[in-house]
């Protein structure tokens, strides 16, 4: 049968650089693109899709983390990411080249261009997914271990090679799996964080093709005055093995002090819930949760964290969840590998405490 | 004449209120209050500050949603705003995000003039922020997203705006019309105000599909070119230990000796 998607082909990711560095999401989508390729089969390729002024250096980048090819667009007039000049000369490229399915990073950036990119397209678009999914047996797999769905309406052998998006939605505790079945590209922003990328192909190189683009200055409908790194340092927390989280139970903003000396004990990370940020006693910078950032450390304490699910639905994924909290009945401890019932200022100190001898710490053997 | 200020809200159930039920793992939606959206609230202020500030600006606030969402409109008159519009409509139900958008752009279309948009940043239903986006698309506007100042001259056509990234910021500068797109650290929502609830002359217009004359085969659960495959909840984690003791001391004990022996730490 012959199918009116034959014109699209092979994956492309948006691989989002600033100021000549690429995002570590876009290595991640590399990676991603290139597992979707396999799923796929046949002679699938991942393109990287790079756009900026004078970025070719970074093709090799993204050759070792699974680019085949790098489609690069280059002009002064790209140098600072606007909406208006990325959306032109991507929706031009994608216009020309028809990849079949499209990831973006949900950045501040991805998340701003890539819906503008639908739009004019004429497109589906699914945002923020923390899934993905090409085959139907891939997708079974992935709905067993991790999901209630119940598969039994699935068939493995489906030949259906739609992309399968799934996001969480409503604050994060249910799961919906999207489809763009009826145009092309198909198109998602990813979260950060959530996608592996592959070992590195050191050496490995790919073939570049040169986009030609007809962007002029009166396209560009908005000046960028200035680009601002931020002064604070930046907090890491998608990266953190151990993150200290401190929400509404601390108190008071002085509470952080407790929660910073913590995390230096034990090498973490600080977040926190959005009800803290919103208290205005830490910078939304550090906030964990649906619309913070996603996190999956291998141990995250949780301390004076009720667990509304917005907050859930960001770090329920981490490894091990220590939970600390006067409220027995607080939704934390339903998530949570541990949970000490107990006042948060007693409890810290006698961890903290407790940490320094972990080393003579006698315990028989799991 | 006028400075026309349009705010895109919706009207939303407060998530964080949103509880499981633990045995059957289902959303619990009885008595969730439902709110104006949070980031929409911002938008809402910035534009009320405009007119705080300069004479002869009108504020309209338009939304999509079932008839209950004009219990929200209402909030925004009261708040200040000048005049609200709700399309509600069976033929524009299931839409998502590109249909929403077709749907809400023909309402600001029949609206007619304005020199500013501002909606909230995202929704905290769906938190996709794309409907903003794919506004200013279909009205070939020049926006600005996670926007966190706001600053108009008294031209009252240059704007300069402060745009958060993860790693700082940018400041940027366009004219108007155009579409901005409002977080929390923009402002902060004032309250109600007596004058505004009692106001009798600002009523609520509720539109139809036909009345904003949208394409019916560009809206709607149909036309949507994204579709719900499955839906469901992840697997519940298995419970957790309570770590027990007879001090705090005994606690943090208990916890790292299990950890260790988990081979955690």
């Amino acid at each position: 049968m012959a199918n009116k998607f034959d014109d699209y082909k092979h994956i492309w990711v948006f691989v989002e650089q600033r100021q000549g560095k690429l995002m570590n999401v876009a290595l991640e989508l590399l990676g991603e693109a290139h597992r979707l390729a396999e799923q796929i089969g046949g002679d699938t390729k991942v393109g990287a899709l790079l756009v900026g002024d004078d970025v070719k250096g970074l093709a090799k980048e993204c050759f070792e983390y699974g680019a085949d090819r790098v489609y690069l667009i280059e002009d002064p007039l790209l140098k600072n990411y606007t909406t208006d000049g990325y959306t032109k000369v991507i929706t031009d490229a994608v216009n020309e080249y028809k990849p079949e399915i499209f990831l973006y990073g949900a950045t501040h950036i991805g998340r701003d261009l890539a819906p503008r990119v639908a739009g004019r397209l004429n497109t589906g678009l699914t945002a923020d997914c923390t899934h993905l999914d090409v085959s139907v047996a891939h997708y079974i797999k992935f709905a067993e271990e991790n999901t209630t769905l119940n598969t039994a309406t699935l068939n493995p052998d489906d030949p259906d090679k739609g992309l399968k998006m799934t996001r969480p939605a409503f604050g994060g505790n249910l799961m919906a799996t999207i489809i763009c079945p009826n145009t092309r590209p198909q198109m998602s922003t990813v979260r950060p964080g959530v996608m592996s990328k592959i070992e590195k192909r050191e050496g490995f190189e790919g073939e570049t093709i040169q986009v030609k683009h007809n962007l002029t200055k009166d396209d560009i409908k908005v000046e960028v005055l200035e680009v601002v790194k931020a002064a604070h340092e930046l907090v890491s927390l998608t990266d953190a093995d151990i993150i200290v989280s401190g929400g509404r139970g601390l108190g008071d903003a002085s509470g952080f002090k407790l929660i910073q000396e913590f995390a230096d004990k034990v090498g973490g990370v600080v977040g926190s819930s959005r009800a803290a940020v919103d208290s205005g006693w830490i910078d939304h910078s550090h906030q964990v949760g649906q619309t913070g950032t996603t996190v999956k450390p291998k141990i995250y304490f949780a301390c004076g964290i009720s667990g509304a699910i917005q907050h859930l639905a960001g770090m329920q994924n981490s490894d091990i969840i220590v939970a600390i909290n006067k409220d027995a009945d607080a939704p934390i401890f339903e998530v949570a590998d541990y949970g000490i019932v107990g006042d948060l200022y007693k409890v810290i100190p006698e961890i903290m405490k407790e940490w320094d001898h972990l080393e003579e710490m006698d315990v028989e053997e799991a | 004449m006028a400075f026309k200020i349009i705010v895109c809200a919706k009207q939303v159930p407060d998530t964080n209120e949103i509880k499981i039920n633990p045995e059957t793992g289902t959303l619990i939606r009885d008595g969730v209050p439902s709110i104006l959206n949070n980031d929409d609230a911002n938008a809402l202020e910035e534009a009320l500050k405009i007119k705080d500030k300069f004479d002869d600006v009108h504020v309209t606030v338009v939304s999509m949603g079932p008839p209950q969402a004009q219990d929200m409109l209402f909030e925004c008159i009261a708040m200040g705003a000048d005049e609200a519009i709700l399309l509600s409509d069976r033929a524009v139900g299931g839409s998502d995000t590109w249909a929403t958008s077709n749907a809400i752009t023909a309402a600001i279309k029949k609206i007619g003039d304005y020199d500013l948009i501002f909606a909230g940043r995202q929704a905290i239903d769906g938190d996709t922020a794309q409907v903003g986006p794919q506004i200013a698309e279909k009205l070939h506007l020049p926006q600005v997203t996670y926007v966190e100042e706001f600053e108009i001259a008294d031209n009252m056509k240059d704007i300069t705006v402060k745009r958060q990234l993860e790693d700082g910021y940018e400041m940027i500068k366009l004219q108007t019309p155009c579409m901005l797109t409002a977080i929390k650290e923009l402002n902060q929502p004032r309250y109600m105000n007596i004058k505004g609830i009692f106001n009798q002359d600002k009523d609520i217009k509720v539109w139809s599909a036909a009345d904003v004359e949208v394409d019916l085969t560009t809206v709607g659960l149909k036309a949507s070119p994204t579709n719900v495959f499955r839906s469901f909840t992840p697997k519940p984690k298995g419970k957790g230990i309570t770590v027990q003791g007879d001090s705090e001391a005994e606690i943090a004990k208990n916890l790292l000796a299990d950890m260790k022996k988990k081979h955690i730490v």
